[in-house]
């Protein structure tokens, strides 16, 4: 009897604490759906058919499914991005910027390459160039701030929101004047389409899915494996959980900094220079809108794990994405998408209403997901 | 007060506004050019000096607000709904309906605050979560109202969206009234005074911003309640040792914070402009949050920030007026991408090269448990 329950706890808690990880954001997601359709009732919609609507337009077709990863590449790239500068101790808020100078980048690798060079590029050559310039602008960017969190002290936080702007400013400067596409026909601030050589092929011919989806799910694994299995990882989440202990252990804090800003913005920019190779073969102002604060609330709801920043990217693509088909089936503006997402957040993050709610008992001890302004 | 940093962002202020008097001599007085500048510089940090306020108020009780944006749009928008209902729908008059939109713009302010009080600190959520909801959830709602309001289906407003009933009213202070007896009332005189004039008639919110800045500075740390916000927000233990009640002064700062980011809401629709587009925050509430970071988490360090950006702001307008005289040196002045980059380059320089370090109250973001 004793020998049989010592030998069958671990297993028994750890299903349950997996079953428990699960759960918490499963009853999160049913209480804000039950939440989101009681508005819908209240504003004289048929709650059914929005969901039905909403589910149908993100998985109920291969145009569907398609669409769906098409929104989640970028969403993955720059959930990955924030959670991993949480893991550092950091918060970067200026994933929008290092998204689009990622894109624009990529898109001039793109096209102006090839039109410089005088000949055109083999793929294997060209399309890697795109992708690692686009990745290198992105670091780039992101590693300015966090050599200035390192040596001066300066915030993170008001540095990437000024560097953002900084970013949209000359970006809006470069595709209103040199890198315009001068096509006469063209009157919105947008580069030229960049040369078949510098593009990803979609997996399915009729299909937008494109590989940038395949390598976000590998930079996921690539990401939870940095943190977990190596030298450096250790070193971003000690210095991410205490700086003043890491110091102590001997790890260089500094180089630590800037190296997480720097994978952080990498991420970042390659959520734009996907984008720019796989989908729409040029950049153009105004389509990255909001990805970098969608970042944010996917990282957070991820609870900054690589794999929940997959699901909750995919759940948040899903949304977008369906919320065309709620739209026309129901009439019901395509803003009450961002409503449930918050409820979600919400929800996910209030754990103690949802176990409140459901009379669960609390588990084990609460991750600390950010340490608010560090030190 | 640290008055050497201030001295030296007093300092940048006057560089940025002798640059364009020296520019535009030519066009126009340095007296005229000054206190347009000045006018334009308070006008546009107002919502930002009540958003950065906002800031200082939660966070020095311990509660990191990154949600100041989402505030200040739900706050604009149902300012305006509220002033559109009263006007339209009521019928009342202009400044009944402009009176109520505020009032309704503080309290949804409020309210908004009184959601991150309840996830932050009753139910101890992340606090980065919860400014993190409250700002998806201010697009989300404020976008799906307007929508479903004006464009849904039996919409009382016909597939229109109307107008504000009018804007908030220029408060005059009758300076000239001190003034021309000064100087004699002669014609430069009177135009002298003028000009003074453009920089103190400002409107409503405002003058407020500017009066509540110091307000905050003398609440915070001159009296019994400010010492017993900042105990709480640096050893909330030691604070609830001594019998202050720490939930309830989490709770009342974080709300009173939030009715300063919706005083910033009603300045958008009901003082600058007359109508509501979504997303009109425009990212000014974390412009705000640096704001804060930047003063050091202290009222008149926050104001100087917001007034930084207001001043790169009014030489970016001066320049595009001034364009066909500058002089070919600096050549780069006449593009307005670059112009529009200074605010945000003076802040990096200002913070790395000066500031440095800044230091957040010590329980700052940290749920307190008994």
């Amino acid at each position: 009897m004793q020998a049989e329950t010592q030998s069958g706890s671990p297993t028994k808690s750890l299903l349950r604490s997996a079953l428990d990880a699960m759960l918490i954001p499963l009853l999160a997601i049913l209480t804000a759906v039950v939440l989101g359709g009681i508005i819908i009732a209240v504003v004289r919609g048929n709650p059914f058919l929005a969901y039905y609507g909403l589910i149908q337009g993100s998985f109920g077709s291969a145009k569907a499914l398609s669409e769906t990863a098409v929104w989640a590449t970028p969403y993955i790239f720059a959930g990955l991005a924030v959670a991993l500068a949480f893991k550092g101790g950091l918060f970067n808020i200026g994933a929008e910027g290092q998204l689009a100078l990622g894109a624009v980048s990529s898109a001039f690798i793109g096209y102006a390459l090839p039109e410089w060079l005088g000949f055109d590029l083999p793929k294997i050559i060209h399309l890697p160039l795109a992708i690692i310039v686009g990745m290198g602008m992105g670091a780039l960017w992101a590693a300015i701030v966090g050599f200035l969190k390192a040596y001066t002290g300066g915030h993170e936080v008001i540095n990437t929101i000024m560097m953002n702007y900084i970013a949209l400013i000359a970006i809006s400067y470069l595709l209103n004047g040199p890198m315009k596409d001068p096509d006469p026909s063209n009157i919105s601030a947008r580069t030229p389409a960049i040369a078949e050589s510098a593009r990803i092929s979609p997996i399915f011919d009729g299909l937008r899915v494109h590989w940038g989806f395949v390598f976000a799910l590998l930079a996921a694994f690539l990401v939870w494996w940095l943190l977990t299995k190596t030298t450096l990882g250790f070193e971003i989440r000690t210095v991410g959980a205490n700086p003043d202990a890491a110091k102590y252990a001997g790890i260089n804090v500094k180089r630590t900094i800037i190296l997480t800003m720097a994978i952080s913005g990498m991420l970042a920019g390659l959520a734009g220079t996907f984008e720019v190779t796989g989908l729409n073969y040029r950049h153009e102002i105004g389509f990255s809108i909001g990805y970098g604060f969608d970042a944010i609330a996917i990282a957070l709801l991820g609870k900054s794990h690589p794999l929940g920043v997959v699901l909750a990217a995919i759940l948040f693509a899903a949304m977008r994405n369906g919320a065309t088909r709620m739209q026309f089936l129901t009439q019901l503006p395509v803003d009450l998408i961002s409503m449930l997402q918050a409820l979600i957040l919400l929800f996910v993050a209030a754990d103690a209403i949802i176990r409140y709610i459901y009379r669960i008992k609390s588990q084990g001890e609460r991750v600390v997901l950010t340490r608010g302004w560090g030190g | 007060m640290d008055w050497k940093r201030f001295g030296f962002i007093f300092l940048i202020i006057v560089v940025l506004f002798g640059a364009v008097v020296l520019v535009g001599q030519t066009k126009s007085s340095a007296i005229v050019i000054v206190t347009s500048m000045m006018a334009t510089t308070i006008a546009v940090a107002t919502p930002l000096t009540l958003g950065a306020l906002s800031g200082v108020f939660c966070e020095r009780a311990g509660v990191v607000n990154i949600g100041i944006e989402g505030m200040m749009l739900t706050a604009a928008f149902f300012g305006w709904l509220a002033s559109i209902y009263m006007s339209h729908i009521f019928g009342f008059g202009v400044g009944i309906s402009i009176t109520v939109g505020v009032i309704f713009a503080i309290i949804s302010g409020g309210l908004m605050a009184l959601l991150l009080a309840v996830l932050s600190i009753t139910y101890k959520v992340d606090q980065i979560i919860g400014g993190t909801v409250i700002n998806i959830l201010a697009i989300g709602l404020t976008g799906f109202l307007n929508r479903q309001l004006f464009f849904g289906k039996g919409s009382v407003f016909g597939g229109e969206i109307p107008h504000a009933p009018g804007l908030l009213p220029t408060i005059h202070i009758p300076i000239e009234e001190i003034f021309i007896p000064l100087c004699g009332g002669g014609a430069n005189c009177i135009e002298v005074v003028d000009s003074i004039n453009k920089v103190f008639d400002q409107k409503i919110v405002a003058i407020s911003a500017i009066l509540l800045v110091f307000i905050a500075h003398y609440v915070l740390f001159y009296t019994r309640w400010g010492l017993r916000t900042r105990a709480v927000g640096e050893h909330p233990k030691a604070a609830d040792t001594v019998g202050i009640n720490v939930i309830k002064m989490r709770y009342a700062n974080v709300i009173i914070g939030g009715m300063l980011a919706g005083l910033a809401g009603a300045y958008f629709t009901l003082e600058s402009v007359s109508s509501f587009e979504p997303l009109l925050t425009n990212g000014r509430g974390f412009i705000s949050l640096a704001a804060v970071i930047f003063g050091n988490w202290t009222p008149i360090g926050a104001w100087t920030a917001t007034l930084v950006f207001g001043a790169s702001q009014a030489l970016n307008i001066k320049m595009q007026l001034f364009r066909d005289v500058i002089p070919a040196q600096w050549a780069f002045l006449q593009n307005s991408y670059v112009v529009g980059l200074i605010p945000y380059i003076l802040t990096m320089i200002i913070l790395t090269g000066i500031i440095g370090r800044t230091t957040p109250p010590a329980a700052d973001g940290v749920p307190y448990e008994k």
